[in-house]
């Protein structure tokens, strides 16, 4: 076994070759928004050093922020928050052992899916 | 022909050195931020558009400035854990890889630290 050549074996996983799955597909999904969101973490900081700093630099930071575009990158963290969050919580349940079925893992996914929809949806109507 | 056995060959390498100690605080972190991270949303969505005054008013509040000083130091823990796990999983390069990491663990700390002193600013001079 010491003198195995270990340089020509295939690699794995193979991506192009699987069909996306929902499981698979929540997974990366998970990781995008985890990424994606860290840049919103910059733009709040941002947010916090501008009201800190002067209540003109805070109007231009804050301005930004509730821009149309603005407003679209932080609907779209506010998604990407609360799917991390269901999702997470998914992960968290199985990393305890909980739900690792195949119907278990469709079924999660699908109500962090749901859940992280309306509650997006829950907190534009508050926040407006 | 290796006089080496397989388990001196291995002995040392591979992800056999800290993983169960980032596995543990990336899952410890997260569970923080459940309540963490809900509580700040909840004080951060109140306050976005309300202008200057009331965002500084806020957040010289005790419990808003606690919470998102408690969500910064949490938060970024948990980023920075995940962020190096990415980093490690797509960028095949080593010497990329090392200097993203270490990038990493530079980076997230820095923006943490400017957060807690904007907030502590604002907490302690409104």
């Amino acid at each position: 076994m010491a003198d195995v050549n270990r340089g020509n074996r295939p690699l794995s996983p193979h991506l192009s070759i699987y069909r996306p799955q929902m499981t698979s597909v929540l997974s990366i999904i998970h990781r995008i928004t985890g990424v994606g969101m860290s840049l919103s973490a910059v733009l709040i900081v941002w947010w916090f050093l501008a009201a800190a700093t002067s209540p003109e630099y805070f109007e231009f930071v804050d301005g930004l922020l509730t821009s149309w575009l603005g407003l679209l990158v932080m609907v779209a963290s506010l998604w990407a928050f609360w799917f991390h969050f269901f999702n997470g919580i998914r992960h968290l349940r199985w990393d305890a052992g909980v739900g690792l079925g195949l119907s278990a893992s469709a079924r999660t996914g699908w109500i962090a899916v749901i859940l992280s929809v309306a509650m997006t949806v829950l907190c534009v109507i508050l926040a407006v | 022909m290796s006089y080496q056995t397989d388990r001196s060959r291995v002995s040392g390498l591979g992800s056999a050195k800290k993983g169960t100690e980032h596995w543990v605080s990336q899952r410890v972190s997260a569970i923080a931020l459940i309540p963490l991270a809900v509580l700040f949303l909840y004080t951060f969505i109140g306050t976005l558009g309300d202008g200057h005054a009331a965002v500084v008013a806020k957040y010289a509040e005790p419990i808003p400035a606690i919470i998102a000083v408690m969500f910064i130091l949490v938060l970024f823990r948990h980023l920075r854990l995940g962020v190096q796990v990415v980093i490690e999983d797509y960028i095949s390069d080593h010497t990329t890889q090392l200097r993203m990491l270490i990038l990493n663990m530079l980076v997230w700390r820095g923006v943490a630290i400017v957060g807690l002193f904007a907030i502590a600013k604002i907490a302690f001079s409104a």
